[in-house]
This record gives C-alpha cells, structure tokens and sequence, in this order.
C-alpha cells in the first residue's frame, strides 16, 4: 500500500526531526506533571466537599489531566505547518508522487508516539502520587489519549494550513481552548457544577470523554457513558482526520 | 491523435487559463498561455511581479488545477494524470524546500523515499549531486546553518534527486549576492549540459533571462508577449541606443537635424546639452554621424552607444519597465 509506505515515510522525518530537538517534548510533558504535582494534592482535600464523585480522587483527577494532554498535544502542532509550508517543505512535497493522506497521516502519527510517551510518563508520576487503577484501565485511557490527539492534531494542521498566519491561529486556538479546558470537566468533575452549568456542558463532546475515562478508572467498564465517551472519540478522530486530508488536498486546486 | 506531438517537446500548453475569487470579484491571474517548450533547453519565463509567471509554474507542476485550458508535461496529461507529472518533473520552489532545523541528509533522503527510491540509492545519488554542486561534507549539517547560496544548490539538489527528465526552477537567484548568482547559473547550466536535463526557470531578472535561457518567453498581465531567443528579442528594438554629449545646448537645433537624417533614426529626445535616439547598427553610424555634425560645426564631447537589453526589449514589448 503506497498509502502506508508515504505515511511511514513522513512519519519518520518528522519523527526524527522531533528527536533531534526534544525540548518541545520535554516543555508539553513539564505542565500535565505540574498539575498533577501543584494541583493535584488541593483536589485530595475537595473529596468530601457533596458532588464529588466517591472513591480516590487521583482516580477522579488523572483522567482529566489525560485528556487534556490529549487536546492540546495536539492543538498547537498547527504552528509547525505554518513554518515547514514557509520554508516550501510542504509544497515541495505535495509536487511528489506521494498520496495527499499520508502527507498529514504521517505527522499526526508522529504527534500521537510523542503523546502517548508523555501520557506514559504522566500516568507514572500518578501512580507515585497515588493514583490506583488496573493496568486495563490504563491502557483504555492511552486509547482515548491516541483518538483525541490524532483529532487535534489533524484539526491543529488543517487550520494551520487553511489560515497560513501565526496570527490568526494563536486566538482561534485560545478562544477555543478555554470553553472547552471549563466545560469538559476537566479540572472539576461537572457533578459539581449546577444544573444550568452540567446541561451547557452536556453538549461538549470532551465532557463526555472525561466522564467515561472517569467511569473507567472506577473500575465500570461496561456502562452506557464509556460507550458513548469512546464513541464520541472514535467519531471526532475521523472526522477530523477526513478534514485535514480535505485541507491537504485543496491546497493544490 | 490528431495533435501530434514532436518527440522532442517536453511541455505544451494551449489556453491555460487561472481565475482567483477574490473579495474584489474575480481576478484573471493567467488569461490563456500557449507555450512549448523543446527538450534539453533552458528556458526563461520572464516577466515582472504579478505578471502571471508563479500562477502558471504553479499550474504546470501540478500546484493549482488550471480553470481552463490544457497542457502535456513530459508526456503527461496535466488534469488526468498529475501524479505522473509528479513523477517526470523536479519543481524548486521560490520560498525553498527544506526545513531550517533539519539535517540535510534527512531531507534529501525522505524526499526521495517519497519517489520509491530505496534509503541507501537515495544516500548514494544525494552524496554525488551535493558534490557536483560544491556542497561536499554537509550531509549532517542543517540547511538552516548553510549560506544563502549553498542552501539554494541544495534546494536543486532536491529537485533533482529522482532524476526528473524536467526541473522548474521559481526565481532561482532572488537574494543572493551577486558572486553566489554567477555560482547558481554556472550549476543551472551544469543541468543542463551535464545531466541533459531540460530547466524551465522563472525571473525576472534580465541579467539572469539573458546569460542563462536558450529560449526566452515573456509574460505580462497573465498573457505571454513575446518568445525567442535573448538575440531574436533584442532585435525586435528598433535600433542601439545612441547618446551624444554637445558642448553647449545652443548646438542643439542643428544636432537634431543631422540625427534626423540618419537612415532608421527613430525617437530622437533631447535635454539639455543631451541628444538621444536609436538607430540600427549605431557603432557604424557614429563616425559618420560625428563627422556629419564636424561639417555643421558641430563638436560632440561624448558619444556613446548601447546595445539594446532585454529591459529595453521588455519596454518597447509592453510599454512599461520591468520595475513598474
């Protein structure tokens, strides 16, 4: 399949070219982890306070700081196809045989290695803290952390490649960060929230994800909202990627 | 097929056409070009900023689909078969083709891979043409940490690492010192002689189209105005660009007369102590013309004769500079 060989191609050169300067690794892996170190302790004493979900709040706390590693280790990777199409990387690329998918499958793969190696390290420092969840929980959780990151980061290169500005980028992406960082339930469980604020919440997708990660790492595998977080997930992810592919391909009309 | 096409040409377009939506309406960037280009040449597609000549490069390597109009690319349709124009042609865009911070053997190699070409053939061919392009031992360098000049060879390198039959060269030399354009034109030339591979390269710079292009094709307003050899263009000017300097201006009226009488004196200006017009063959003119104004007592103290450039063909062309 050429498609796959142009993927594994790309993948590779953006991989390496990641390796040879991991300090954009390093600083997206240092803020999860000073949540869970800063943030992580005052949630422990939020525990008895009523709507807070029962049992170990670390199992509460993780799942949101994983999907928010999901959002936005993929959210920003826009930046960096602004800059390669400047330097004329993309074009040159788009003037060879290989197929317009791979193009973006191949760097949206390499932004999924570097988060799920940072999710990694985040669910270690967790379990140090004292997160208490069973191996197949984890790795339902990197699951998720693959479907949200492959959607942002398709999302992240299709705007970045549609707007070309750095300028117009950076403010789509904070006025979209916020909304969605408060009304996922990211930080706080939405349980907590009252009831005008849970049913505005209701209709972001993200909260759903948080609340079956949650769920999950409650030790409920089979319940209606982990179907509904994954499935979720599994439909953005496509979307977005069937997106990015659309972008990559109008670029040449 | 009843349009037949020579063995020997390697582009051929009839009417391409490129509109842009823009928030004004439409805009016309390329109005309908018919070109053909000849194997083994280089070619110069000149014309000034926003003429239409990014538009059509961009059109014949399969950049942005044509409106209207089609064109063959090394045998290949342009709208049914891009991906074999991908394959048969080397495109250098103006902006570059590599990434500052990355190593230079990793793009040439994953450039190449993207052409099926396998890691250790991809190494091989890289090393030979960064040699024969003076680029010897950057291989773990990073483009970014090369000169102007050197990570332009490199950008033909790339696009020349599949061996294309064809390379589009987008304003090869824009923002190099003078010293590294004579350096990039000897290589461009070493294309073509060397590799026998056929450069179609946009400028629009007149040094450039005249020292490099066999054949020249000059574009204005989306439209191309003229195509030929740099000597078949310079001789659709009128005539050499003749300057006399007069000792004093009151000589004036009578230097006038005598211009005029030249045989094909034409657009004959004068300012000051200056006396301007074009003539054909003005190096066998002039001593007839200072012994001329001699009997008039008349006593030119300068003369000078030009030979007219591709910016005055472009002038008499388009009726503009290529400055505008």
């Amino acid at each position: 399949m050429t498609v796959l060989r142009d993927t594994w191609i790309v993948f590779k050169r953006a991989m390496l070219l990641s390796l040879q300067n991991p300090a954009w690794v390093i600083i997206g892996l240092i803020q999860p982890i000073l949540y869970i170190v800063l943030f992580g302790p005052l949630l422990t004493q939020m525990a008895n306070v009523p709507g807070f979900p029962p049992g170990n709040a670390w199992n509460v706390f993780v799942p949101g700081i994983l999907v928010q590693l999901g959002i936005f280790g993929g959210a920003f990777v826009g930046f960096g196809i602004i800059s390669e199409w400047r330097s004329g990387v993309i074009d040159r690329m788009m003037v060879t045989p290989a197929a317009r998918s791979a193009l973006i499958a191949g760097r949206v793969l390499r932004d999924v290695v570097v988060l799920l190696v940072q999710s990694v390290v985040l669910i270690a420092v967790a379990i140090g803290f004292g997160l208490d969840v069973p191996v197949s929980a984890l790795l339902l959780a990197l699951v998720l952390v693959t479907l949200l990151g492959a959607a942002f980061s398709a999302l992240s290169y299709a705007a970045g490649l549609a707007l070309k500005s750095e300028d117009a980028l950076a403010p789509l992406l904070n006025t979209l960060a916020l909304p969605i960082v408060l009304l996922s339930g990211i930080l706080l469980p939405m349980s907590m929230a009252p009831m005008w604020l849970q049913h505005v919440s209701d209709v972001v997708p993200f909260k759903h994800m948080v609340d079956a990660l949650r769920a999950i790492f409650q030790g409920q595998i089979w319940v209606a909202s982990v179907g509904i977080g994954f499935g979720l997930a599994f439909v953005f992810a496509i979307l977005c990627l069937w997106l990015g592919t659309q972008v990559f391909r109008s670029q040449t009309r | 097929m009843t349009d037949q096409i020579s063995t020997d040409t390697i582009i051929r377009a009839r009417g391409l056409k490129r509109t842009f939506k823009t928030r004004g309406g439409m805009v016309e960037a390329v109005k309908g070009i018919d070109l053909t280009v000849e194997r083994g040449r280089i070619v110069g597609f000149l014309g000034p900023n926003g003429a239409g000549k990014s538009t059509t490069l961009k059109m014949l390597v399969t950049l942005l689909t044509p409106t209207e109009g089609q064109a063959t690319v090394v045998g290949c349709d342009l709208r049914n078969d891009p991906v074999g124009v991908r394959r048969r042609i080397g495109y250098v865009a103006q902006n570059g083709t590599t990434s500052p911070e990355a190593k230079v053997g990793l793009e040439i190699v994953s450039h190449a891979e993207l052409y099926g070409i396998p890691r250790a053939e991809a190494r091989r061919r890289g090393e030979e043409l960064l040699g024969a392009f003076d680029l010897d031992g950057v291989w773990t360098r990073t483009c970014g940490s090369l000169s102007g000049g050197q990570r332009r060879r490199l950008d033909i390198v790339m696009g020349l690492i599949h061996r294309p039959e064809l390379v589009f060269l987008d304003e090869p030399s824009t923002g190099l010192d003078p010293q590294s354009r004579a350096n990039l034109w000897s290589h461009i030339r070493g294309v073509r002689d060397r590799l026998g591979t056929t450069v179609f390269l946009t400028t629009h710079y007149m040094d450039e189209a005249d020292s490099l292009s066999d054949n020249l094709l000059v574009i204005d307003h989306g439209k191309i105005v003229a195509e030929g050899t740099s000597a078949d263009l310079k001789s659709r000017v009128r005539g050499d660009a003749m300057t006399l300097t007069l000792r004093s201006p009151d000589q004036m009226p009578g230097a006038v007369a005598v211009a005029q009488a030249v045989a094909g004196a034409g657009n004959v200006q004068s300012e000051g102590n200056v006396l301007r017009f074009q003539a054909p063959n003005g190096a066998m003119v002039l001593p007839g013309l200072i012994r001329d104004l001699g009997a008039a007592g008349i006593e030119p103290i300068g003369a000078e004769v030009a030979r007219p450039t591709l910016e005055d063909v472009f002038l008499t062309l388009t009726g503009r500079s290529l400055r505008d």
